[in-house]
């Protein structure tokens, strides 16, 4: 049976991790790749890097980072993050990616999307959307771009439609409202996009407790859970979480 | 075709001065193979090495072929390079291969991705009978299941009624009293789970030695002769166990 999956995010600039990382033992704190490579020995699923470098020098050092991750990481790994062009995408699938995350770049031109799924394969194409509540109460949700700080007045659960339907393989989904808020995941969100898309959806933002990883499955309808700080913190380890969760019936490889 | 250069692609002049097993990864999609390349050396393999022409892979002692595109473009790109012809001499010459997710789907006769409608079916080796489909959208309950599978599946083994018991490898896991006879399993628990990301899979044929289920219960492991070797999850991404599957290539090759 295929198996939910749990999958640690690092925000990386110009190849280092730069959300607080509070491991013991690492030998280099920065390092992406060596965090990834812990996270592989707790059973994280995949990794996602997400680029926040905004200059061209720090989009190469990513590049380079992608292709030491496919020398050094025997796991799946997504970079998100920056990219304008099927151009783009093509440099970091060609440095070893096994997916890459397009999200402002696919509001701007969906066309990105199916291009780069013509090139490339829809498996390796997510879209991440940044959706927030249009009004509380109400089962409404906005997309936004620009890290969160542009609203485009487009209908999130629409917008999930229409970026499979160009060619999206997978649906990164962050809760606007809910992230850094560890009050949980946004499940009225992730359950209206999952049940709208027939591909895999990650639910995003806003876990704090081992419950919120379940809830993201069991309530939210996703097939995966992303989380950073909780993981970078130290807060729960991967292993403990999915130990969690399959003690709450939810299928998930340990 | 539009591919995309880097440096790993077209490598040294083959050079067999040094007397080591060399393991050729056949670049037919000018994809990335740093993974299975590196995945190899972690297995303890020391001259794993991706190469294009057909020479090369003749040459070579043993030959892996990767999971890059879709069914049709990479048989076309194969036969008309000769790489096709190369690789399918290799497996009769007994040299051992290891077919990974499309590589698995090229050791069958055909496969209907992306095949133009009205024209023949896309070939492949034709090592197995039978031809590779589009996973299933429902179970045979009806039920919806999302196409490409991702992710994280285990596998079941398929123990063949001739399989003969009580062979060096079953000594090595207590748990389950039928061990499936390949090397390449060796070590392997049942129900151990690998990363998978495909659309299409391979058909029933009598050389499956373990399944997966989705939608439906389909091949995901393929033993021929003990030297031929299809995998529909990707070993080079499947941590550790994937890992040891690779090692059991590696001492399959250098014996």
């Amino acid at each position: 049976m295929l198996t939910k999956r749990v999958i640690p995010c690092m925000d990386v600039k110009d190849g280092r991790v730069v959300k607080g990382v509070n491991f013991v033992n690492l030998r280099d704190a920065g390092d992406p790749i060596e965090l990834a490579q812990r996270y592989d020995e707790q059973k994280a699923d995949e990794v996602i890097f997400l680029d926040i470098t905004a200059t061209h020098e720090g989009r190469d050092t990513t590049v380079a980072l992608a292709s030491r991750a496919a020398e050094e990481l025997h796991l799946p790994y997504c970079v998100g993050g920056g990219f304008r062009s099927v151009a783009d995408i093509r440099t970091m699938i060609a440095a070893g990616a096994d997916k890459v995350s397009v999200n402002s770049a696919a509001v701007k031109d969906p066309s990105i999307l199916t291009q780069a799924a013509e090139a490339f394969g829809s498996q390796a194409i997510v879209c991440a959307i940044d959706a927030k509540q249009v009004q509380p109460g109400l089962d409404k949700w906005e997309v936004y771009v620009r890290g969160g700080r542009e609203a485009t007045g487009i209908d999130a659960v629409e917008w999930a439609r229409e970026v499979v339907k160009r060619g999206a393989g997978e649906i990164l989904l962050t809760s606007m409202d809910r992230d850094g808020s560890q009050d949980g995941f946004d499940c009225a969100l992730t359950r209206a996009v999952a049940r709208a898309v027939d591909v895999p959806v990650i639910a995003s933002g806003g876990v704090g407790k081992l419950e919120h990883f379940a809830e993201g499955i069991l309530e939210g309808e996703a097939d995966a859970v992303l989380a950073a700080s909780v993981f970078h913190f130290g807060t729960f380890t991967i292993r403990e979480v999915k130990e969690y969760m399959a003690a709450q019936g939810i299928p998930v490889r340990l | 075709m539009p591919g995309y250069a880097f440096a790993t692609a077209a490598g040294p002049p083959f050079d067999r001065t040094v007397e080591q097993t060399m393991i050729a990864i056949v670049d037919y999609a000018k994809g990335n193979l740093q993974s299975v390349q590196k995945g190899l050396e972690a297995a303890g393999a020391r001259d794993a090495r991706i190469v294009t022409a057909p020479d090369d892979i003749a040459a070579a002692d043993a030959v892996v072929l990767p999971g890059v595109g879709a069914f049709a473009d990479a048989s076309r790109s194969m036969i008309e390079s000769g790489q096709m012809d190369a690789v399918r001499n290799a497996i009769q010459e007994g040299k051992p291969f290891l077919g990974i997710c499309l590589g698995l789907h090229l050791l069958f006769e055909a496969g209907t991705e992306h095949a133009v409608e009205g024209e023949a079916l896309p070939e492949g080796l034709g090592i197995i009978p039978g031809v590779c489909e589009r996973i299933p959208k429902t179970n045979a309950a009806g039920d919806a299941f999302k196409v490409p599978q991702m992710g994280w599946n285990s596998i079941e083994f398929v123990v063949l009624p001739n399989n003969e018991m009580g062979t060096e490898s079953s000594t090595t896991c207590e748990s389950s009293p039928a061990r499936p006879s390949s090397p390449l399993l060796d070590g392997i628990r049942e129900g151990e789970f690998f990363y998978f990301t495909h659309s299409y899979i391979a058909p029933d044929n009598p050389y499956t030695q373990a399944t997966t289920t989705h939608s439906s219960t389909f091949p995901c492991f393929v033993d021929v002769g003990g030297t031929c070797f299809g995998i529909q999850f990707h070993p080079e991404k499947s941590s550790d166990a994937g890992i040891h599957v690779l090692r059991n290539f590696v001492k399959v090759v250098e014996g």
